[in-house]
């Protein structure tokens, strides 16, 4: 009999091993001519390390047992180690810093989904620049990495995760209420919001501002007149798109609703949507408060690719799939 | 295809009339779902069906960019990353625990055993039940048939779906608690709802739309 290896894990042939290594030189081609460094940092770390990324962090999902006392963890992603490393050896660096990485990282899944245990990412994270123009790089190289990997048909998602909290509290939702309404909004469950929005003691004109909101999506969104309380919430992804050059600004779609349920984004999030694929293939944005975990105060902005995903959406458009 | 360009998950079974009265009133030709209850794939409109339960699993796919399932089945399988983006309000329905008339047997075993034993086809939502209400419970997973679990003694209760109770009253049993009362719902995929964004509204828009109301209280 032979032996099995862990549901979520796979082992990976020549033959896709040297499609995936064209998709990695390609990505790292572009991460190394707009300025980032490659960096390496160790599979295990220590789990306090890992979890200062805060609870609502990714968790960690895999423990390991190290010698006697140690409590060592697989890493969940790359941009925490890469935030450990900014603090411990470039402190006082002169800023912005620019990393790069192709790195497997590891989740919790639901067995026999599908779904990968370990993955491979390639990524960036560009830390200490200035929120939209750092945006708008880390947005640039990420489309044109995209691009070089061959992929011609993606879009990428733009929201702003402090729009919807600070609508609710300009419209004066006080925090636990908030609460309840984002933790609907963070599953994008659409009849829960407009059942917890109407059980709010606020004006009607409010309650409609802040039940449609959540649905507007798509580049008509910025272009027309909006609600003056929205107008000003919306600056920064307008802002943003604004700054982009023309073709990367056309793959923009911006999405108000856009409320990650975990992570460490604080402003900024995007995501990239390949029509024949029914999840994001990359995913990334602004955080203000992580590095300041590692005694660094500083912002930063990344993003990570799933290499396979993009391997997969690349194999999709060969086969001349149209986006359904 | 339709003329939304959306592939449509409807389900078989209770919510199918629903569901299809609903695409008539985007416009969606249904006389062939109707008329043909043997093929699974209308390419022609656009439509898949398939079990209620499966929808979640063809939408969050990108199978299908919409569907309709019932809002038992998203609690049931909340993992699914979809979106749900409106309430139908058709095929009411309760998820209830029940047992056999007379004194409640579950409530016995709690007392004098510590745990009951309750056979369901929603293994996730009557665990949360139990738990959140701070009672044991064993749960045995059956594919259909629940009411037959109490009486043949496999379970001293039960937690399943009811929309009129008949089936339930024809059994010998009983409504002890009601868990949640739930309709159908519009569910999206996560992609498809940014990329055809304009399409999905649309519809959505249409098949929510109530010209029936009344009809559904009754």
């Amino acid at each position: 009999m032979s032996a099995r290896i862990p549901s979520g894990t796979r082992d990976v042939l020549p033959e896709e091993r040297a499609e995936l290594r064209r998709i990695e030189a390609a990505l790292l081609g572009v991460f190394s001519d707009s300025g980032y460094g490659e960096v390496s940092t160790p599979t295990v770390e220590y789990q306090e390390t890992l979890q200062r990324a805060g609870a609502t962090a990714t968790p960690v999902s895999y423990r390991v047992l190290g010698e006697p006392g140690e409590e060592l963890a697989l890493r969940s992603d790359m941009t925490v180690p890469i935030a450990r490393v900014a603090s411990s050896r470039y402190r006082d660096a002169e800023m912005p810093l620019r990393f790069c990485y192709v790195a497997l990282a590891y989740r919790a899944v639901t067995p026999h989904r599908g779904q990968p245990r370990e993955f491979l990412q390639a990524g960036v994270e560009l830390i200490g620049a200035e929120v939209i123009s750092g945006c708008a790089e880390t947005l640039t190289v990420l489309c044109r990495a995209i691009e070089a990997s061959g992929l011609k048909d993606f879009y990428v998602g733009v929201g702003d995760s402090a729009l919807y909290p600070s609508l609710l509290a300009s419209c004066g939702v006080d925090p636990d209420a908030s609460e309840t309404v984002l933790k609907e909004l963070g599953d994008r469950d659409y009849v829960g919001i407009d059942r917890e929005l109407r059980a709010l003691d606020i004006a009607v004109d409010q309650i409609d501002l802040l039940t449609k909101v959540p649905r507007m999506r798509g580049a008509e969104v910025l272009s027309g007149s909006l609600d003056p309380a929205l107008d000003s919430a919306v600056s920064s992804i307008r802002d943003l798109v604004g700054s982009l050059e023309p073709d990367v600004a056309a793959r923009m779609i911006p999405d108000l609703g856009r409320f990650p349920r975990m992570g460490y984004y604080s402003g900024v999030v995007f995501e990239v949507y390949d029509p024949r694929l029914g999840e994001p293939i990359a995913s990334g944005g602004y955080y203000a408060d992580l590095l300041g975990r590692f005694g660094m105060p500083v912002g930063g902005v990344g993003f990570a690719i799933d290499v396979d995903l993009l391997h997969a959406a690349l194999a999709g458009e060969e086969r001349g799939e149209t986006g359904r | 295809m339709n003329r939304f360009g959306l592939t449509i998950a409807v389900p078989r079974g209770a919510l199918l009339g629903g569901s299809l009265d609903a695409l008539d009133r985007a416009s969606i030709d249904t006389s062939e779902i109707r008329s043909n209850d043997r093929k699974l794939l209308f390419a022609d409109v656009g439509v898949v069906t398939m079990r209620p339960s499966d929808v979640p699993t063809y939408v969050e796919a990108g199978a299908a960019d919409v569907g309709i399932t019932g809002k038992d089945v998203l609690m049931e399988y909340p993992e699914r990353q979809i979106f749900e983006l409106a309430d139908l309000n058709f095929g009411e329905c309760q998820i209830v625990v029940a047992s056999e008339d007379g004194p409640d047997k579950a409530e016995a075993a709690l007392l004098r055993l510590g745990v009951m034993r309750i056979a369901t086809k929603y293994p996730r939502i009557a665990a949360e039940y139990f738990e959140q209400s701070g009672r044991q419970a064993e749960i045995v997973t059956v594919n259909g048939s629940v009411e037959l679990a109490p009486l043949t003694g496999l379970a001293d209760a039960i937690v399943d779906l009811t929309a009129t109770g008949i089936t339930l009253q024809e059994n010998g049993l009983v409504v002890r608690e009601v868990i949640a009362t739930v309709t159908a719902r519009l569910v999206a995929n996560r992609v498809a709802h940014r990329l055809k964004a304009v399409a999905i509204e649309e519809f959505a828009s249409l098949i929510s739309a109530e010209p029936n109301a009344q009809a559904t209280k009754a």
